[in-house]
């Protein structure tokens, strides 16, 4: 290596915001569209759904017929890079403990291929240690969020339908696409046994809501991204519209290091390496944005440390990195019978589900204190590898075509067999709020770097009785509505106290949140209830660092309206010279 | 955006032409034109026609720098996928769909089942040469079923033949998988999707034959298209 040096970009810019995925995301778009100079930094490539996207590939167009790689372990055509690991990158584990980390690196991070399932908190979510007296209470409730909810469903378009429920608010939707055979199945089993079943939720265009972006055509393929701009990615929908405002500097490739400050505390830019050349650089603003994603933005604040902030940046409350959760989850799937040799029709639909089931029950009457939502999988999806898997375990079981015949088998009779289970299948998720607990976090491993030098997190993340007892609940229940639609369990049946009941590990669910929470004491809460360091006043986090708890939801509709809403206080902040 | 715009710029942006540009033609018929519209995938340089990290173009140019499977291996591949997967009224055979190639480069991606595969080939090539003095591709073919035979059924395997039926059900996945994947496979199983549609709910025989409805309520909600 030659001479070392640091080259100082000469711009100083109003924003420096690092991550581009949902909350990044949304900070560069009312940021630009408020005139204000902007520079996003992403530790990924480019990646324009446009032209990236693998939609509509065929399965033989992969080698692999769409497997899953380390690079891509939801499976060769998907629209997220990287995920469990990244080469030279490492993240290490307590003893005893263990978290799975998923790291998206490319623009718009995961939202490129997330689920789209946009829940909005509702009023006890924000409330929920003066219901049940676990974890915390937000600095802020369900109506300071509402007004930014209504923004960004007319902004981003999100599906689904006013149920007037008061833990899974109405929101202003567009319609949902009608159930698939299946889920017709799911709703009347479901809803003979007392559990309801409602259109989900979804941020994919039904109709279209402006000439940028094209409606929705149904293949499924959601998790690849779309072409036409018809689900919600922070790239199509947010950060490409904000490059066309000329006021966003877009640094791709380049991971940060490390948040500047001045002598008096306040942040002047971050450190960052530039991976294609291994160059490292620095950029000055007059605020800092922290979007990397829950465990990043904490990591950085942790590596940021300086005379004025020895224990890492906003952390004197030694609180960054705590409260570390995920959502809980445990799964089931089985067969239905009665849909054996179905008549074939094109049921692709959304990509995802077109119907769910938000939390119903009351948790006084339960020995675990949250709830949980469960998604619902199945019928003719397209073939890809590991599709008619494990005939041996299916065909001798059932009769086909009114006939018995011996497990396993081959020739003619056998693809007869294959033909018969085609779009039989169904599955289900549970997915449930866990606690957030300050023994439960990440922290800087004092020994290990990544291959940039910059110290890595090592998580020290368990769960108690509370999720273990859920988790048994959803299981339950589960197999309660796969009996009652006359299916047969097929996997997830045969899980104990033992392995939890098939609690997922926590961080599996790629729900991470918590690390930055916001509160009105300094002593408690690195930010304050806009998202604002309380030590560093302007620093913001933007991620799902800030939330203090997730509820029974998925949190990215949350990301999305709390960027809003800290990105609108920040330019009002700015405009006054507050900051 | 309407339906329209949409469909061409999908057109624009993908290689899978043939079917969209039909659906483009279908949306916009009278538009002359429309069918000389040129494919362009954003890394066409890249040879796998679809978007690959610089870092998975490294991987498929190390895994299909060589070969695993010897060509006296490949043609027992052939032989058993055909078995497994034959032609029939339907479609056509494990090998028409080529099977084998596939088996080849999953091995190399998922190198767990190399030992299973290469062992799994030897112990039927013994098992054939103790019963019939010939490996299994030298074998007349009733040889090569009665030997199957013993193997493909696993509760009613004998127990010294369980080595047998584990490979049996390790290449009769691989080639159901690699088969069903491919364009013969998918027509064959009747896999309908893949393609820009309206999704219009369940069609009504379908709703007929299960004795279910939509409700009031979900057809006054949900989208719907005339």
């Amino acid at each position: 290596m030659g001479k070392f040096q640091i080259k100082v970009q000469p711009k100083k810019y109003d924003a420096i915001i690092v991550g581009s995925g949902a909350g990044g995301g949304m900070a560069t778009y009312v940021l630009a569209n408020a005139g204000l100079k902007v520079c996003l930094i992403e530790a990924g490539p480019m990646f324009d759904p446009a032209k990236d996207s693998n939609q509509l590939k065929n399965p033989w167009e992969s080698p692999r017929r769409g497997a899953s790689t380390k690079f891509r372990p939801f499976g060769d055509f998907d629209g997220c890079y990287w995920g469990w690991e990244i080469d030279g990158e490492p993240y290490t584990q307590a003893e005893g403990t263990h978290w799975e980390w998923w790291r998206a690196r490319m623009l718009g991070g995961r939202t490129n291929h997330w689920g789209r399932i946009s829940l909005r908190f509702g009023p006890k979510d924000f409330k929920h240690k003066s219901i049940d007296g676990l974890g915390d209470d937000w600095p802020i409730g369900y109506e300071d969020v509402k007004p930014y909810y209504d923004k960004i469903d007319q902004l981003l378009g999100v599906f689904g339908t006013n149920e007037g429920l008061v833990d899974a608010p109405d929101g202003i939707f567009l319609p949902p696409p009608k159930p698939r055979l299946h889920e017709l199945f799911i709703k009347k089993a479901a809803t003979n046994i007392g559990i309801p079943v409602i259109p989900s939720r979804l941020s994919i265009l039904t109709k279209s809501i402006n000439k940028d972006r094209g409606e929705c055509f149904y293949c499924a393929q959601c998790g690849r991204s779309c072409k036409i701009y018809a689900d919600f990615s922070s790239s199509s929908a947010l950060i490409i519209p904000a490059l066309r405002t000329g006021n966003v500097d877009l640094i791709t490739d380049s991971m940060v290091r490390e948040v500047l400050t001045d002598r008096e505390g306040l942040a002047t830019g971050v450190s960052y390496v530039h991976k294609p050349d291994m160059q490292e650089y620095q950029v000055t603003g007059r605020t800092v944005i922290l979007g990397a994603s829950a465990c990043e933005s904490a990591r950085l604040l942790l590596n940021s440390k300086s005379q004025r902030h020895p224990n890492g940046l906003a952390n004197s409350s030694d609180v960054v990195g705590k409260y570390l959760h995920d959502s809980t989850g445990a799964d089931m799937g089985g067969i239905i019978p009665e849909l054996f040799d179905r008549k074939r029709y094109n049921e692709d639909g959304v990509g995802g589900m077109h119907v769910y089931t938000p939390w119903w029950l009351d948790n006084k009457k339960l020995d675990f204190p949250r709830g949980y939502h469960i998604e619902y999988g199945g019928g003719f999806g397209m073939p890809l590898y590991g599709f008619n898997w494990g005939i041996e375990n299916l065909n001798g079981t059932y009769k086909i075509k009114g006939k018995q015949k011996e497990a396993g088998g081959y020739g003619a009779s056998l693809k007869e067999d294959y033909r018969y289970f085609f779009g039989a299948h169904v599955g289900m998720a549970g997915r449930g709020e866990a606690i957030a607990r300050k023994d439960s976090y990440c922290e800087i491993d004092p020994t290990v770097v990544d291959k940039y030098g910059i110290p890595v997190l090592r998580f020290h993340t368990t769960y108690t009785d509370y999720e273990i007892n859920q988790a048994k609940h959803m299981k339950e229940t589960f197999s309660e509505i796969l009996h009652s639609m006359g299916a047969v369990i097929t996997w997830g049946g045969d899980d104990t106290k033992a392995n939890n009941y098939g609690l997922h590990a926590p961080g599996n669910i790629i729900h991470e949140a918590g690390t930055v929470r916001m509160g009105d004491d300094p002593k408690q809460a690195p930010l304050n209830k806009w998202g604002q360091a309380h030590e560093c006043k302007n620093l913001f986090n933007v991620d799902g660092g800030m939330f203090v708890s997730q509820g029974d939801k998925n949190i990215t509709w949350t990301i999305l309206a709390l960027s809003m809403r800290t990105s609108e206080y920040i330019v009002d902040q700015l405009k006054k010279n507050q900051i | 955006m309407d339906r329209r715009k949409s469909l061409k710029a999908l057109a624009l942006g993908t290689v899978s032409t043939g079917l969209l540009l039909d659906a483009c033609k279908l949306a916009d018929k009278k538009e002359a034109g429309a069918d000389k519209v040129v494919a362009k995938d954003s890394n066409a340089d890249n040879p796998t026609g679809i978007n690959r990290m610089k870092e998975e173009l490294a991987q498929y140019k190390e895994e299909t720098s060589y070969t695993f499977f010897t060509p006296e291996e490949m043609a027992t591949i052939a032989v058993l996928s055909d078995i497994i997967i034959p032609k029939d009224d339907v479609s056509g055979s494990a090998t028409d769909a080529k099977v084998p190639d596939f088996i080849e480069f999953i091995v190399k991606d998922m190198p767990e089942h190399q030992v299973p595969m290469r062992g799994g080939l030897r112990w039927l090539d013994l098992q054939c040469y103790d019963r019939y003095k010939n490996a299994f591709t030298d074998c007349t073919k009733d040889q090569q079923i009665e030997i199957v035979d013993q193997i493909a059924y696993p509760k009613k395997a004998k127990p010294e033949m369980k080595q047998g039926v584990s490979f049996f059900s390790l290449i009769r996945n691989l080639t159901a998988t690699g088969f069903y994947t491919t364009e013969i496979g998918g027509k064959d199983v009747g896999y309908m999707g893949n393609t820009p549609n309206q999704w219009n709910g369940v069609p009504a025989d379908v709703l007929k034959q299960y004795n279910i409805a939509y409700t009031e309520k979900e057809l006054k909600e949900c989208r719907s298209f005339s």
